[in-house]
C-alpha cells in the first residue's frame, strides 16, 4: 500500500460500503456512517482519556493510579463503564422528571453536533460547511441550556448553585473563545474549517508547515483560545461549577448511573471538540509539522495532536489550583477579553504588513506584532501579585 | 408538502404553544428555546445558512439563557396556584389577534409582489454577506456597533457599586484578602 492509499483508507472504505447500496439511499447513509464513525471513535477516545487522565494525575501526585483491572490497569474504563451502566438511577422525589431526564441528552447532543464540521483528515470532514466556525459555536451554544436544565430540575441548592456558576462562566469565556478565533478567520478570509486547514499546508519546497501558531498573533490566539476552552469545558483550574469541596459536584450532584456517565462524557467530548477546533485553526489541522513527515497519514497527525493537547489538559488539572469566583470573572473580563481584542489588531497588522519588501522587514514585522501583544499583556497584568497576595490557610 | 418542513413546523409550533400554555415559567422558557431551534432549522432548510446559524447562536445561546437566568434570579419557577391560564381579557385579545391576522393576510394577498412571477431566492453565501456588510452597509454596521458599545457602557455603569459622594470609590476587588 502506498502512503496516499493509507491516507485515504477510511474515505475509500466508506465509498466501497456505499457502492453496495442503491443510489437513492446513499446521501442519507453517508451521513449515518459519518455519525456512527464520530460516535464510535470519540466514545472510545473518551474511555481511553479517562484512563490516561487517572494515570497521569496519579503520576503527578506521586501515586500509581488505577492498576488493578487488567495489566497496568488498562481495563479500568471497561470496569467503570459496567459500573455506571448497572448502577441504580436515582431520581429525587421533588425533581422535575422530564427536564431531569432531558438535561444530559441535551448536553451530549449539542456537544456531539459540533463534531460535524471538524476535518479529521484529508477529505475527512463530515460536512464542509461554508460557515464551519460559525456552525461550531452555534452547535455548542446549547450546552449552557443543558447545564441549566440539570441544575434546576434536580431541586437541590447545590445543583442550582453549580448550574448558575457554570452558566456564568460559560457565557463569560465564550466571548474570548470566539474573539480569539477571529484573527485566523481574518487572515484566511474563510469560515470553512477545511479551507483554513488547507491554508496551513507546508508550501512547495519549504520544510516547515505554515501553521498559524508560528506567527505572533497565532501563538497569542492559540494560548487565549486554549485558556477559554479549558474554562468552557469546566475543567481545572476553572472547575468551580463542580467544586467538589464546596458544592459536591454542582449540577451533577443529583445524577447517578448512566445519566451521570453522560454528563461526564459530555465534558470530555466538549474538551475533544475544542481541541479539534484549536488544532484546525492554529496547529495546522491534519498537516504534518514538517514536509518530510508528510508520508504519515493525515488522520494520524490530527489524532496525535489531539492526544498531545489532551496531555496538556491533564497536566493543567494536575498542577494548577482552582480559582476563586471573583478571580475567575476578573480574569475573563479584564484580561482575556482585552487581550483577544488586541490580538485581533495584531493579526490585522500582520496581514497588512505581508507586502513589506524592505531588508529586515521580516524581523521588523515579527517584532512589531510581538510588541503589540506583549506590552498590553504586561500592562494588563500590572499589580496582579499585590491583588492576589499570599495564600493564607486558616483552617488547614 | 415537504416532510422535513412539516416536521420542523410541527416542532416549532408545539414549542410556541408550550411557551404560552405551560404553567411553569422554566418549562415555558425551555419551550421557547425549542421554538428558536425550530426556526433556525427552518432557516437552514430554506438554505439561509447564515441566518440559521446566527439564530441559534444569538437566540438559543444568549437570549434563552438570559431569560432562564432572569427567572432564576428574580423568582422561583413554580407555578402559582389559582391563577387561570387565560387572562380575563382573553376575548379582547382574541379579537385583536384576529383583526391583525386579517389585515396582514389582506395586505399580503393584495400586494403587487405576488402578481409578478416570484423571483428566485438569491443564493447568498456567508462570504457575500460579509463582503456586503463591510462595503455597502458599512455605515449602518458602524452605527449599530456604536449603539451596542454605548449600551454596554450603560450596563456597566448601572452595575457599578454606588459610591457615597466625597469618599473614594471602593475597589472592585473587595474582600480579595482572606
Amino acid at each position: 500500500m502506498t502512503a496516499a492509499s493509507i491516507d485515504q483508507v477510511f474515505v475509500n472504505a466508506k465509498q466501497a460500503l456505499l457502492s453496495l447500496l442503491p443510489e437513492t439511499l446513499r446521501p442519507g447513509l453517508s451521513m449515518a456512517i459519518n455519525a456512527a464513525a464520530i460516535l464510535g471513535t470519540f466514545a472510545l477516545l473518551f474511555a481511553v482519556a479517562t484512563l490516561l487522565e487517572r494515570k497521569g494525575l496519579g503520576r503527578i501526585q506521586n501515586r500509581y493510579g488505577p492498576n488493578r483491572v487488567g495489566p497496568f490497569g488498562v481495563l479500568q474504563p471497561v470496569a467503570d463503564g459496567l459500573k455506571m451502566l448497572i448502577k441504580e438511577d436515582i431520581l429525587p422525589r421533588q425533581a422535575d422528571r422530564v427536564v431531569h431526564f432531558l438535561a444530559p441528552i441535551a448536553l451530549v447532543l449539542s456537544v456531539l453536533l459540533a463534531y460535524a464540521v471538524l476535518p479529521f483528515g484529508r477529505n475527512m470532514a463530515p460536512i464542509d460547511l461554508d460557515a464551519g466556525v460559525l456552525y461550531f459555536f452555534a452547535a455548542s451554544a446549547a450546552t449552557e441550556l443543558g447545564v441549566f436544565m440539570a441544575g434546576w430540575a434536580s431541586r437541590s441548592k447545590y445543583s442550582l448553585l453549580g448550574a448558575m456558576r457554570g452558566i456564568a462562566q460559560m457565557i463569560s469565556y465564550e466571548l474570548p473563545l470566539v474573539l480569539s478565533t477571529l484573527g485566523v478567520i481574518m487572515v484566511t478570509g474563510s469560515l470553512s474549517l477545511v479551507e483554513i486547514a488547507e491554508r496551513q499546508a507546508p508550501p512547495a519546497g519549504a520544510i516547515l508547515g505554515r501553521w498559524f501558531v508560528f506567527t505572533p498573533w497565532g501563538l497569542a490566539g492559540f494560548l487565549l483560545f486554549m485558556t477559554a476552552a479549558v474554562a468552557e469545558a469546566n475543567r481545572a483550574p476553572f472547575d468551580l461549577p463542580e467544586g467538589e469541596s464546596e458544592i459536591i459536584a454542582g449540577h451533577m450532584v443529583e445524577y447517578s448511573g448512566f445519566k451521570y456517565a453522560l454528563f461526564f462524557m459530555g465534558e470530555y467530548l466538549g474538551m475533544f471538540a475544542a481541541s479539534g477546533l484549536a488544532i484546525t485553526l492554529f496547529l495546522g489541522g491534519y498537516h504534518a509539522p514538517f514536509a518530510f513527515l508528510g508520508w504519515a497519514p493525515s488522520w494520524f497527525w490530527f489524532f496525535a495532536k489531539l492526544l498531545a493537547l489532551l496531555a496538556v489538559f491533564i497536566w493543567l488539572r494536575g498542577t494548577l489550583p482552582r480559582l476563586r469566583q471573583d478571580q475567575l470573572m476578573n480574569f475573563a473580563w479584564k484580561w482575556l477579553l482585552p487581550m483577544s481584542l488586541v490580538n485581533l489588531v495584531a493579526a490585522g497588522v500582520w496581514s497588512y504588513s505581508a507586502a513589506w519588501t524592505l531588508p529586515g522587514a521580516g524581523f521588523v514585522r515579527w517584532a512589531s506584532c510581538a510588541g503589540l501583544l506583549i506590552l498590553p499583556a504586561l500592562w494588563l497584568s500590572r499589580g496582579w501579585r499585590a491583588r492576589v497576595g499570599p495564600r493564607v490557610y486558616r483552617y488547614a | 408538502m415537504n416532510p422535513v418542513f412539516f416536521i420542523l413546523a410541527v416542532v416549532t409550533l408545539a414549542g410556541a404553544l408550550g411557551a404560552v400554555a405551560l404553567r411553569n415559567m422554566v418549562h415555558c422558557a425551555l419551550c421557547l428555546a425549542v421554538t428558536f431551534i425550530g426556526i433556525a432549522a427552518l432557516f437552514l432548510h430554506q438554505g439561509a445558512q447564515f441566518a440559521g446559524l446566527v439564530q441559534v447562536l444569538v437566540y438559543v445561546g444568549a437570549v434563552a439563557v438570559l431569560i432562564v437566568f432572569a427567572i432564576l434570579l428574580t423568582r422561583s419557577g413554580d407555578a402559582r396556584k389559582g391563577v387561570a391560564v387565560f387572562s380575563r381579557s382573553w376575548k379582547t385579545g382574541l379579537l385583536t389577534a384576529a383583526a391583525t391576522l386579517a389585515t396582514l393576510v389582506a395586505a399580503i394577498v393584495n400586494s403587487p409582489g405576488l402578481l409578478r412571477e416570484a423571483p428566485r431566492a438569491p443564493e447568498l453565501s456567508v462570504r457575500q454577506i460579509g463582503l456586503d456588510l463591510m462595503s455597502q452597509w458599512l455605515l449602518p454596521l458602524e452605527i449599530l456597533g456604536l449603539l451596542l458599545t454605548a449600551t454596554m457602557i450603560g450596563a456597566v455603569i448601572l452595575a457599578m457599586p454606588e459610591k457615597p459622594s466625597g469618599e473614594p470609590a471602593p475597589g472592585p476587588e473587595k474582600g480579595a484578602r482572606p
